[in-house]
């Protein structure tokens, strides 16, 4: 998002107090409020973005508790964790809307900033689903009351500028200690998360699984090994082990807390997704949805954001998955199909700097499709392949990748700024 | 060689491991492999016995906490002492590099390290994030080094370890020199997955490890490549 669109816009602010309902409001925050939708307004009219951040950023500056006041008389639910929190958040947003309106930052603008404009745009609503950057999930749980917090990972992501993971787990126990009011709903199969939520008194469990374990090898409480066998997990020098899940995936479905099995269709791929869907339907849960409520409205999610979109061209159907770290990465390759696959890298600094991570992926999976890479740093990826054995070409645009593979189904898997990258290619496809 | 294979330890990548260190494993044994060398590869934990019998031994980097924990555990445990005593090849990154000394700091307390580096670290006021570059000792006859650095330590050379690099870009132990050797130690910041950006530090060590004065060329286009466009990308000034 970008400065200069700070400097064109607050004269336009008067006239539009109408759009504020909540009466209740003191006046700086309904200004604040109106001028931060028109700023909004204004960054989508001049094709700088899609208003998603820099209306709040606006709206904070006027009034630094703006996102406390439009947060106030909504049933809040904030969702956070190192990946599949966009995704979550809009399968928790569709589901609490079987009982009214949500107001969700379904653009994965997830700092306050995001959080206000979020809030703003859609006036007053009975409900919110808020995605919150796990970084600020303190901040963001003080300003907005909630009633649920929904924990989903902790894994590494982006080192060169993020928190480490065990400092990021202390961040949130530190976080919901002062909170016992909360609603935890939380991941049963992530050591990290279950010590991080362990102590709040009234906490949902969910197993979705965890297909990334490099992270949490060792007890964040004691300091010992941390030992996984069958789904189980246990630390072998303290009392903490995997609590028993109320809600978990099964096949095809999830199993809720009173035994009952769902089939939950959707048309998200892979068993992340119907992971996500299990922790949607616990959060909504919480709000007294029921699966049987929720579940036809998760179906008709398609895609966020762009993530999962599928755009034909030329005789080919591109599907876009986006992946931004090792944990994520095997989650697209458990999505994607044995098709031609296209890898993108860049470094650029929503990505990160540094390219290491690249060693933390196994692509062996990859081997028996074929693959092209291409990004900034594409030839970061084509030695990381070398090393894998996974035999691979360069292409140095998306179109030359399109040409290079016959008809039918092309994957896209790329990280922050390649996928937003492509997207552009792709008309900016949500 | 102490068995037919080559054998590469880890060392405690329970405790040390931070991005992408796995990296170095995976490229020794790739090229080791790729010339007909049986490999073999061991990660040990912190829990379990540290073999004194292997070739190449690799330390990555880490947290304070697990820094400290690696390197009293490596002092109680022997092994490495004696794997090295016995002309055993090292390679020691970031954390992994400082435990290597006699001292370094965590958690603001000053450490006892493993001392078979002649080295000492402690605190720099900032931390170095971002492309390192330098120009390797001339006695290991090797082209110019290229990583990436994110630490937040800076490093002293006492007599008897030699500079690995002179920086050209970044900075490395102190901003003039980065990383350090002695033996068959070497050390460095370059961070995570050393050798894919520097093929040629990957094959000192297969030789330092297989006694061997040449190894058959490999076909390192994209490795060729990626050294050309990091070894001229823009650094900050």
């Amino acid at each position: 998002m970008i400065l200069t669109v700070w400097q064109l816009d607050v004269t336009f602010a008067s006239g539009t107090l109408a759009g504020v309902t909540d009466g209740k409001m003191p006046l700086i925050a309904k200004v604040a409020t109106s001028v931060s939708k028109t700023a909004a307004a204004l960054s989508r009219a001049a094709g700088r973005g899609d208003g998603s951040v820099i209306g709040g950023w606006i709206g904070l500056k006027i009034d630094p508790d703006l996102l406390a006041h439009l947060a106030s008389g909504r049933a809040v639910a904030l969702v956070s964790g190192t990946n599949g929190k966009t995704t979550t958040t809009r399968l928790t947003a569709a589901a609490v809307g079987v009982l009214g309106r949500v107001a969700t930052n379904s653009f994965g603008a997830n700092m306050p900033t995001g959080h206000t404009s979020a809030l703003a745009k859609e006036g007053h609503t009975p409900f919110a689903v808020l995605e919150v950057d796990e970084h600020y999930l303190a901040q963001v749980i003080d300003a907005t009351r909630p009633r649920v917090v929904a924990l989903l990972n902790l894994s590494r992501d982006q080192l060169d500028r993020a928190k480490e993971v065990a400092m990021m787990a202390q961040l949130w126990k530190t976080a919901l200690a002062g909170h016992p009011e909360i609603k935890v709903v939380a991941n049963a199969d992530d050591p990290m998360v279950v010590w991080a939520a362990g102590n709040s008194p009234q906490t949902t469990w969910f197993s979705a699984g965890q297909r990334w374990h490099d992270d949490s090898f060792v007890c964040p409480e004691s300091g010992h090994p941390i030992e996984r066998a069958d789904g189980d997990w246990w630390c072998t020098g303290c009392p903490l082990r995997r609590p028993r899940p109320h809600w978990a995936v099964e096949d095809e479905g999830v199993i809720d807390p009173r035994g009952d099995w769902h089939l939950v269709k959707l048309q998200l791929p892979g068993k992340v997704n119907i992971g996500n869907a299990a922790t949607a339907l616990a959060v909504a849960g919480e709000f007294g949805v029921r699966p049987i409520e929720a579940l036809p409205r998760l179906a008709r999610v398609a895609s966020i954001a762009g993530r999962y979109a599928q755009v034909d061209r030329d005789g080919r159907n591109i599907r876009l998955l986006l992946a931004k770290n090792p944990a994520s990465w095997l989650e697209a390759f458990d999505m994607a199909d044995q098709a031609p696959t296209l890898l993108s890298i860049n470094a650029r600094d929503p990505d990160g700097l540094d390219t290491s991570w690249l060693y933390d992926v196994d692509f062996s999976p990859l081997r028996d499709r074929p693959v092209l890479i291409t990004g900034d740093r594409a030839y970061d990826l084509a030695v990381r392949l070398q090393v894998n054995q996974v035999p691979f070409r360069h292409v140095k645009t998306f179109d030359e990748a399109l040409r290079s593979v016959p008809p039918g189904r092309l994957e896209v898997i790329a990280n922050y700024t390649a996928f937003q990258d492509i997207r552009a290619e792709l008309d900016r496809v949500n | 060689m102490s068995t037919e294979a080559l054998r590469i330890v880890w060392i405690y990548p329970d405790l040390l491991s931070t991005y992408g260190d796995r990296g170095n494993m995976l490229i020794l044994a790739r090229r080791a492999a790729d010339r007909g060398i049986p490999v073999e590869t061991y990660e040990v934990r912190s829990d379990q016995p540290m073999p004194h019998t292997a070739d190449i031994y690799l330390i990555g980097g880490g947290e304070d906490g697990p820094q400290a924990l690696a390197a009293q555990r490596l002092i109680t445990d022997g092994g490495l002492h004696q794997a090295v005593a016995q002309g055993a090849a090292v390679l020691a990154i970031c954390a992994g590099y400082q435990l290597f000394g006699h001292s370094f700091y965590a958690k603001g307390a000053k450490c006892a390290g493993l001392g078979l580096l002649d080295i000492t670290s402690d605190r720099g006021e900032t931390r170095a994030v971002g492309e390192l570059r330098g120009d390797i000792d001339p006695r290991l006859g090797l082209p110019p080094l290229t990583g990436f650095e994110n630490h937040g330590g800076r490093t002293h050379l006492g007599a008897s370890a030699a500079p690995l690099a002179r920086v050209t870009a970044g900075i490395g132990n102190d901003g003039q020199t980065e990383g350090a050797w002695a033996g068959k130690i070497l050390g460095t910041y370059s961070h995570g997955p050393a050798l894919a950006r520097n093929p040629a530090l990957a094959d000192l060590l297969l030789r330092w490890a297989t006694g061997a004065d040449r190894l058959a060329p490999l076909d390192d286009t994209w490795a060729d490549r990626l050294r050309g466009e990091r070894l001229a990308a823009p650094t900050p000034a």
